[in-house]
């Protein structure tokens, strides 16, 4: 095998983590509000439910958490999701699993917002939603943009776990190169981790001017 | 008429009683001071009226708007939420920390409830808060960033954004407690200024010599009730009760 040929999988296998990570993220980051919202929920029985949910989701590995999506269905209701599940299951796993991190992590940015702020808002007469969307989540994202880049980073390289239930982005197809005869394996990887670290290197930037565009005020 | 009415307000907190029966009046134009000593339930009071904290027994009325009536027994009864949310646009309070939106620019802090809940119309709120800053010296603030204000100057914009709106009554709790002696007495003048203008006020204070100077009546409360009130000269110059020369005597020393 070519150098040429091997890099040509590896970045049709990149194209395919870049999929993951979108569509994980696009899911997860909004999820995770509306997790956060149950995990702070008045109703006593919601509230267990989704503390129960993150736990579990933080509890278990991700690798586990994608075969019990992906056979789940077969394997309990002898059931076969139409369409491409395989993929499916990849992108609801990896939602699922984020949503609870982001969840925590928008929950603690929310705590730490002063209750000066929650007051003010309230003597001022917003409403509920008009005080969350104008006044805490403005300052509630800029709290929490730190560490959900670590998380976005986490992501970045968890994409590889999608390999166990057969899907074929970039991890995949580095190990295929490696266990191939008469293939540059040791270049494979070497190409495949730099692929992953450049991809972080640019979230980390990408996230550091988001950061920066926020510090405008204290 | 009245601009605000508390008759019998109680309040508790677990089994601690902080407000045992409250009743107070303010008129149109009138500036009263309540002073006490700390856990006196001075700012309790300014909480259920402002609807922070719910009573548990009392009424609570602005001009004939009822936020909350009486049933036999007593107990508070609010009204819907639609008639509280329309309340909330006839009071303002001034926060001891501020809390003004520290994402918002000065004068964003100032337009954007009248523009969000009053929904108000734009050029007005805009010319309005302006001159509201004017007014209170920050007219060259309007685009700074609350962190880039000192606290007197925060204070400031927040009495700003408590005026854009148009309340007809202003309650301070404790307003320059947060603030070093220098920065105190640029708020007190803007609210000195306001009671010349017979702006309705309500005001939380340990400042006695200031109490003086502005207010038309005096409160002072202690356990959860109000010990004497009167014309200010009289309440912190001669008081009749016991209690009030002693809170007052610890000012002195």
């Amino acid at each position: 095998m070519t150098v040429s040929a091997m890099l040509t999988l590896l970045v049709q296998g990149f194209g395919k983590s870049l999929e993951i990570f979108t569509l994980t993220l696009l899911g997860s980051l909004p999820l995770g509000l509306l997790v956060m919202f149950g995990r702070r929920s008045r109703v006593a029985p919601l509230r267990w439910l989704v503390k129960l949910f993150i736990s579990v989701m933080r509890g278990t590995p991700l690798m586990l958490q994608l075969m019990v999506v992906y056979y789940g269905p077969f394997l309990l209701f002898d059931f076969t999701p139409p369409g491409n599940w395989r993929f499916g299951a990849v992108i609801v796993g990896f939602v699922i699993n984020y949503a609870a991190y982001f969840a925590e992590i928008y929950r603690a940015g929310y705590e730490s917002i002063p209750v000066g702020q929650f007051e003010a808002a309230q003597v001022l007469g917003y409403t509920g939603a008009q005080s969350f969307g104008r006044i805490l989540l403005p300052q509630m994202i800029r709290r929490v943009l730190p560490p959900v880049t670590n998380e976005v980073i986490t992501l970045v390289k968890d994409t590889s776990l999608a390999s166990v239930i057969g899907t074929v982005e970039m991890f995949t197809r580095a190990k295929q190169i490696v266990a191939s005869p008469n293939t540059p394996g040791m270049l494979a990887l070497a190409a495949a981790g730099l692929f992953y670290y450049v991809f972080n290197y640019i979230v980390a930037f990408a996230m550091e001017r988001a950061e920066r565009s926020l510090a405008y005020y204290q | 008429m009245n601009v605000l009415t508390m008759q019998d307000v109680r309040k508790s907190f677990g089994s601690l009683e902080v407000l045992k029966g409250i009743s107070l009046t303010v008129g149109e134009g009138e500036a009263v001071s309540v002073i006490g000593p700390s856990g006196s339930g001075k700012s309790t009071l300014l909480r259920c009226a402002t609807l922070l904290e719910t009573m548990d027994g009392g009424l609570l009325a602005y001009g004939n708007d009822f936020a909350a009536t009486m049933d036999a027994e007593g107990k508070s009864v609010y009204a819907d939420k639609a008639a509280l949310r329309r309340i909330k646009s006839r009071f303002g309070l001034v926060f001891q920390q501020f809390n003004l939106f520290p994402h918002y620019t000065v004068l964003k802090n100032v337009t954007d409830a009248p523009l969000t809940v009053q929904r108000r119309e734009r050029g007005e709120v805009r010319e309005l808060a302006l001159s509201l800053l004017e007014k209170m010296g920050l007219a060259d603030k309007a685009d700074a960033y609350p962190c880039q204000l000192s606290g007197g100057q925060q204070q400031r914009v927040a009495i700003a954004r408590a005026l854009a709106l148009r309340p007809d009554i202003l309650f301070f709790d404790e307003p320059t407690s947060a603030l070093d002696p220098e920065l105190t007495g640029e708020v007190l003048k803007v609210i000195r200024d306001l009671a010349e203008e017979k702006m309705t006020m309500v005001i939380v204070t340990h400042e006695m010599a200031f109490a003086r100077a502005v207010s038309d009546r005096v409160i002072f409360m202690d356990g959860g009730v109000i010990v004497e009130q009167g014309d200010p000269e009289q309440v912190l110059g001669d008081p009749a009760q016991e209690r009030t020369r002693r809170f007052l005597r610890s000012y002195q020393t």
